[in-house]
């Protein structure tokens, strides 16, 4: 008898709770119930099918392009009115736009494309645009620049660039004799950060470690263990001595110098020259259910990264000032400038000209090439995330349903028409760049033949190998 | 008949629930023993009047030497933002928030001007809401409207539950077990769960109530239900057993039984309970927010150690003020309806 009164109850109680909640909803603060009905009652305006957005991003200097559009009022004058929410980490953000509490985001490039292979989260994500390139760092603890600084050829009484990370193998080594692992910090598995922190190490002869299938800590035969930390807990992570080293974005490589807990040193700009980084990203279907609302979004995003690099950076001070705000970036402003204005600081008293940092508009940075697209999945094949081999088709197929330049050259071409952007700045292109000699090593990279590419690597997998826990076998 | 119900409520004190003075002041206190009330002493206010001087200086002096203490020892923690802020910095950045809100509130009143402007005009259709960042008083409300939508729940599902269990000792020793079981759950390790499972249900475009509010709310129901149950069924099950024949010679039935007897003598033991809720609420709901990065205080907190600027910390101590005085209204609250339920009840 008990039994049945409490569940009569627990019926009542679930009505009840409703109720409740949509009184809630009804008084709540947030809903600003007249406006919200206005925003209903009035038609939608030409084109933009949901003028309501919510985009989501990480707090780095790379998400400037989201930032200067709201608050230099270009998503307003596309007639959007968007709410930037800042995100914990690179999973939290992910999940928010599969699940569509967010509409689109400032995201990794590796994320949609795994999302599209089904590695982690499987999701149809697209990337219409590119957002920037460069803007990320390597930096180690004080610890181990103190102990590789004397070696290191000097230039002028500073250390010459760029640094090869051949210079930590006696590190490594010395730590390998005390039966402690040299570990380091990337901020996720398939962010540019991982591919660049490995692509580093590996030019120096130092083996980052392989993925078996469908494992994320990618650790097998590494002589470096890499580990997953949020981008703004990087530095704390590295004062707390968990980590010795990490690759990151913007402003917390500087921020390790300011603190004077860490050394940057190698840009990604040195790894890779202009290599593409964070990009836009959506679901497919919105893209699809939402066409209007897209090309506005990608406009106003185009015009701010034009903003960002107009005039050689002459707005660089006013977008320093808007990012420091406690509600993006919300770093100090000096911190935020030290990367942003031209310059990047590798220690106390070495500052070195870097005016290709950050791009944010110039040399076609918001064009989606392909050929970026299959960089990134050479990288999830050598090291093991793509856990089988792959023909070229394959890789470019995969490329094309992620990276559309179509929807990009939409919005884009609309604001050539109406003489925002000038031509020239949509490159002429089927969608891959010529082969690129800007690495390090100085390995060229083919975007129409990814498999020769990854045959050409020196350390990482080759054709036929797969990776157990035991190590690689095969090929 | 209490006797039944020891295990469900091991460590309530079995206590007649009639005698009022103790009930408040010394309250049952099964899931939340530790959490001492610091406002004990004041609520027997009249009785202290004769020594006014003493409950009034002492947490004067008390708060000042607590303040002395941390402006002395503040500066020399080292972090790698600078020095621990002392009070001063604190109250800065508290006034700093306070300016930001206002700055705020202009910006909201600019844009709507703007707005009704662009429209008049007709440069623009469609009215918008404002879209700025949250103010500091804004997350406040978000969480004060979070905690209150998962103790209403918390408290629609314990207090049936908790009646059902006190009267019927089969309903609770079915129930037992699984209230032990998940009563010393953490909210974190409900949290990835109920993410994933409110991210399933809720699938519309435009929910009624958004996602993160949800599963904040639910995260909170979920670690505050216990309290309120056990509160409730040992209430219940302690209920005079005179009381129980008396309405049973009157032949009243069940639901009078329930309405004119249990509920009435029961009472004291489910606010108490509640208020306990409440408290337990209040502390996971901060710790849900920082994690889920659902909007609200745990949120601003969250955000600004990510920011990592030099007025973080600052900030970070002033929103832990903030959360220590709301935590403390809530129970003074609750601690009055519970003095005046009790002090109405009329068996």
């Amino acid at each position: 008898m008990g039994t049945d009164r409490g569940n009569g109850f627990k019926r009542r109680g679930v009505v009840a709770a409703l109720l409740v909640s949509v009184a809630l909803a009804g008084c709540g603060s947030k809903g600003g119930g007249a406006d919200g009905e206005a925003a209903k009652a009035s038609a939608a305006p030409g084109g933009i099918e949901k003028p309501v957005l919510k985009l989501g991003f990480i707090k780095l200097t790379d998400m400037a392009p989201l930032a200067i559009a709201k608050e230099k009022g270009f998503f307003q004058q596309e007639g959007l009115n968007v709410t930037l929410e800042p995100q914990a980490n690179w999973k939290v953000l992910l999940d928010g736009v599969i699940g569509g509490q967010l509409d689109g985001a400032h995201m990794l490039a590796g994320q949609p494309i795994a999302a599209t292979l089904g590695y982690g989260t499987k999701a149809e994500l697209i990337a219409p645009l590119s957002l920037d390139l460069n803007g990320n760092a390597i930096t180690v603890s004080n610890k181990v620049w103190n102990q590789i600084k004397g070696d290191l050829p000097m230039e002028g009484g500073k250390p010459k660039h760029p640094i090869s990370a051949a210079a930590l193998k006696p590190v490594v080594a010395s730590f390998k004799q005390q039966g402690k692992p040299f570990k380091m910090g990337m901020v996720f598995p398939v962010s540019t950060h991982n591919y660049e922190l490995r692509y580093w190490l590996a030019a120096g002869g130092l083996n980052p470690g392989y993925y078996t299938p469908g494992d994320v800590a990618g650790t097998v035969d590494a002589d470096v263990q890499l580990s997953v930390t949020p981008p703004p807990q990087m530095p704390a992570t590295l004062e707390a001595g968990t980590i010795e080293g990490y690759c990151v974005g913007e402003p917390w490589n500087q921020a390790a110098v300011q603190k004077k807990i860490g050394v940057p040193v190698i840009t990604d700009n040195e790894i890779w020259r202009d290599n593409p980084e964070k990009v836009f990203s959506i679901r497919k279907d919105f893209a699809e259910k939402y066409p209007g609302t897209t090309a506005a979004m990608l406009r106003a995003i185009i015009k701010a990264q034009q903003w960002l690099d107009a005039d050689n950076g002459a707005n660089r001070a006013e977008a320093v000032k808007i990012l420091s705000q406690p509600n993006y970036v919300g770093a100090d402003e000096a911190v935020i400038a030290a990367s942003m204005t031209g310059k990047f600081t590798f220690e106390p008293g070495d500052t070195r000209p870097a005016p290709g940092f950050n791009i944010f508009f110039d040399k076609h940075a918001g064009y989606p090439f392909y050929s970026d697209a299959i960089w990134y999945m050479t990288q999830m094949r050598r090291w093991g995330q793509i856990p089988e081999d792959h023909d070229d088709a394959w890789y470019i197929a995969q490329a094309k349903a992620v990276y559309r330049p179509d929807l990009y050259l939409a919005a884009a071409k609309g604001l050539v028409d109406r003489k925002v952007i000038p031509a020239a700045a949509i490159p002429e292109t089927d969608g891959f760049k010529p082969v690129d000699n800007g690495f390090m090593d100085g390995v060229p990279f083919d975007g129409r033949k990814p498999n020769a590419y990854i045959q050409s690597l020196k350390i990482g997998l080759k054709q036929g190998q797969k990776v157990t826990a035991s190590g690689v076998t095969g090929g | 008949m209490a006797t039944a119900y020891a295990d469900i409520a091991e460590d309530a004190r079995a206590k007649d629930p009639r005698d009022e003075a103790e009930t408040h002041a010394a309250s049952p206190e099964p899931a939340g023993a530790t959490r001492a009330s610091p406002a004990a002493p004041a609520w027997n206010m009249q009785a202290f009047v004769g020594r006014f001087g003493i409950s009034l200086l002492a947490p004067v002096i008390g708060v000042l030497v607590f303040l002395g203490a941390w402006a002395a020892l503040a500066p020399s923690v080292d972090t790698s933002l600078g020095a621990l802020p002392g009070p001063v910095e604190v109250a800065e950045q508290g006034v700093s928030l306070f300016e930001e809100w206002q700055a705020s509130n202009e910006a909201k009143a600019q844009f709507y001007a703007e707005q009704d402007a662009r429209i008049a005009a007709g440069t623009q259709t469609m009215a918008f809401d404002y879209a700025g960042p949250p103010t500091f008083l804004d997350q406040v409300i978000t969480s004060l409207e979070t905690v209150a939508l998962g103790f209403v729940l918390a408290t629609v599902v314990a207090v049936p539950l908790g009646l059902a269990a006190g009267l019927s000792p089969l309903f609770n020793a079915a129930i037992n077990p699984i209230v032990q079981i998940m009563k010393p759950v953490s909210p974190l390790a409900w949290l990835p769960i109920v993410t994933m499972v409110i991210s399933a249900m809720i699938d519309s475009a435009d929910p009624l109530l958004p996602k993160a509010f949800v599963i904040s709310a639910l995260v909170v129901m979920l670690c505050s239900l216990w309290p309120t149950l056990i509160n409730t069924a040992v209430g219940t099950a302690s209920i005079d057993k005179d009381l129980l024949n008396v309405g049973r010679v009157l032949k009243l039935n069940t639901f009078q039984k329930l309405t004119k007897l249990v509920l009435p003598s029961s009472l004291p033991y489910i606010f108490t309970g509640m208020r306990l809720s409440l408290g337990v609420g209040w502390m996971v709901l901060i710790a849900a927010e920082m994690l889920a990065q659902n909007p609200g205080l745990g949120k601003f907190v969250w955000d600004e150690f990510q920011n990592g600027s030099s007025q973080s910390l600052a900030r970070i101590m002033f929103a832990v003020i903030v959360i220590g005085l709301i935590g403390f209204a809530l129970d003074r609250i609750m601690m009055a309806l519970q003095g005046l339920v009790s002090r109405n009840r009329t068996i």
